[in-house]
């Protein structure tokens, strides 16, 4: 395993130029999340429209690999139906915990994301976008959504 | 080294005296200039040659744990096969000699910091539960509504929270003193600090974040000058300084095995003895008591006072052992190589683009705490990890530090008494990856 292939340019990328970075305001749900191993924090603010997501951002501190895979996920995210968020939520699960995962659903760009579950030490970082995202969705009314940690 | 363990204890009235020189290092350990040779300390330590992800180690982490030596691992493995029984309480031949051992153990302790008596060597899981001893008897006791605790910016977790919850049972208020930009502790705020309200001073001998000293002789000074008795948070100090109590005159000194060669699991507690007198049993169990009679019971004496149940006495016998090893190499000659580490990695790392110092004191040890410009610290701690070098990134249990320079964590590499300058050139290449990586 080399260290390339954690560090792939579509994260490397993502990393510099972060998509979707910034806050919606107002947003129909939000969340925050925490990695407390490392002090890093994400938030989220999603705008929906009926059961699907409109709009999505994520501002926060944190290193390559969790900025990275936050800024993928908003855009995988933006435009699905909540079925589909769900859907991918798991998925991703998958491929960062499972060796050689077959996902059942096209993951795209999130592939990029594959390299990760050879550095356990780092799976929670890439993980820990799409908990907070699960966590906004599953509570979208509330003003602020419990705290998500990868605790 | 090699000490035999049925060996009596030292006499706890044995005349404290510093010793003025180290016993000579078996000359194996030293070059011509009687410096320390880090190749021949290297291989003492069989971990030291095993290899990561491919690479041969290189073990820039002691300031986290650092590696035992043989000497340990043997002196471990012997009481476990030829002496062990518990302690304290057999009259046959096993527990007899594990209890000679055992407090064996705690004179070496003592003879080490220099302490007056064993009975002031309370042996403890480490120097977090040191602290909360102290915290829970002495601070249960004896802080009361209004009281000030006072503290520094860049303790350790262990030396902040039990402080803070011995205030909220007493209504008491932890102070933290300012950091100067350097990362030293402020001294005209922490004097000004010093007020009337302060009971206790809780403070760092160095910082396990930036490797700052503390001046804390001179604070000890200036706090009992106000009648306040002073705990130092030893953890990071104790493998890098001489460490005298009756020369710091400190009231408290709290220190782990394994951040000084030994064991996990086993730390101590040096206290004066007429404090530790005064002070109420936090456990409870054997050990700790002389007589037990439903209605009520009585404690035992000091330092067994504060140790219920069976102790770690492997971890006691094993952090002698470390001890014993370290005087053997000399502990002004382990200094010495430690501040020369440091120096040569401070210089190079000084080169390295992009590369900001974390803590810049006039006097520090042991650490070398960084940051690389747009890269994050766990980005940095992977790459160099995939290179087999094993430094630390994160927050390092010293968030308030972290908060005070803006940061949520740094890089750090921290020398031992077997790091070499290969570690360093090392330690520069995996950099030169990194920055390769995020070009």
């Amino acid at each position: 395993m080399e260290i390339r292939d954690l560090y792939r340019d579509v994260i490397l990328d993502h990393n510099r130029s972060p998509r979707n970075f910034g806050r919606l305001e107002p947003a129909d749900a939000t969340a925050v999340g925490h990695n407390p191993l490392c002090g890093d924090s994400l938030s989220l603010s999603l705008r929906l429209e009926g059961e699907r997501v409109k709009e999505i951002r994520f501002n926060g501190q944190g290193c390559a690999i969790s900025v990275a895979s936050a800024s993928l996920m908003t855009e995988a995210v933006a435009g699905r139906s909540l079925t589909e968020v769900e859907a991918l939520y798991r998925e991703v699960h998958a491929l960062l915990t499972e060796p050689a995962h077959q996902s059942a659903v096209p993951l795209g760009k999130l592939m990029a994301l594959a390299g990760v579950h050879e550095f356990p030490a780092r799976v929670k970082c890439a993980s820990l976008c799409w908990h907070t995202l699960h966590a906004a969705l599953e509570h979208p009314h509330e003003a602020a959504a419990p705290a998500v940690t990868t605790e | 080294m090699n000490r035999p363990l049925t060996q009596p204890h030292a006499p706890p009235q044995a005349p404290a005296q510093a010793r003025d020189s180290a016993p000579p290092a078996a000359s194996a350990y030293l070059d011509a200039q009687g410096r320390l040779r880090p190749e021949r300390v290297r291989a003492d330590f069989p971990i030291l040659g095993r290899e990561v992800h491919g690479r041969p180690l290189v073990y820039l982490d002691s300031a986290a744990s650092a590696q035992q030596p043989r000497a340990v691992l043997e002196a471990v493995e012997r009481y476990a096969t030829t002496t062990h029984a518990n302690v304290h309480r057999g009259v046959h031949a096993l527990s007899q000699e594990a209890t000679a051992a055992f407090e064996a153990a705690r004179d070496t302790v003592r003879r080490y910091l220099n302490a007056r008596s064993t009975r002031e060597i309370i042996f403890t899981r480490g120097t977090t539960e040191a602290i909360n001893l102290v915290a829970q008897s002495w601070g249960g006791a004896q802080l009361q509504a209004g009281d000030e605790v006072l503290v520094t910016h860049l303790e350790h977790h262990a030396n902040i929270v039990p402080w803070q919850m011995a205030c909220a049972r007493a209504g008491a208020r932890l102070v933290a003193a300012p950091l100067t930009p350097a990362g030293e502790v402020d001294a005209g705020a922490f004097a000004q600090l010093l007020g009337p309200r302060t009971r206790l001073v809780a403070i760092a001998h160095v910082s396990n974040a930036l490797g700052t000293v503390l001046p804390v002789a001179g604070m000890v000074a200036l706090a009992h000058a106000r009648g306040v008795p002073v705990l130092v948070d030893g953890a990071q100090a104790i493998a890098h300084q001489r460490v005298d109590v009756q020369r710091l005159d400190c009231d408290f000194y709290a220190f782990s095995g394994h951040k000084i060669y030994g064991p996990t699991g086993i730390g101590v507690l040096y206290g004066r003895e007429s404090l530790l007198a005064a002070m109420p049993p936090w456990q409870g169990g054997g050990d700790m008591i002389l007589s037990v009679a439903i209605e009520r019971s009585t404690y035992n004496e000091l330092p067994w006072k504060f140790e219920a149940g069976t102790p770690n006495i492997s971890g006691a016998i094993g952090l002698a052992a470390a001890l014993d090893y370290l005087e053997m190499l000399g502990r002004e000659r382990v200094a010495a190589h430690g501040q020369e580490l440091l120096a040569v990695a401070t210089a190079r790392l000084r080169t390295v683009p992009g590369l900001t110092l974390v803590g810049t004191a006039a006097s520090k040890c042991g650490v070398a705490s960084f940051t690389l410009a747009g890269i994050h610290p766990h980005d940095v701690g992977t790459i160099l990890d995939r290179e087999g070098v094993a430094v630390r990134s994160g927050h390092h249990c010293a968030m308030p530090v972290m908060t005070w320079y803006g940061l949520a964590a740094t890089v750090r590499a921290s020398f031992g008494c077997y790091n070499t300058r290969a570690d360093i050139d090392q330690l520069l290449a995996g950099l030169d990856k990194v920055r390769e990586v995020f070009a």
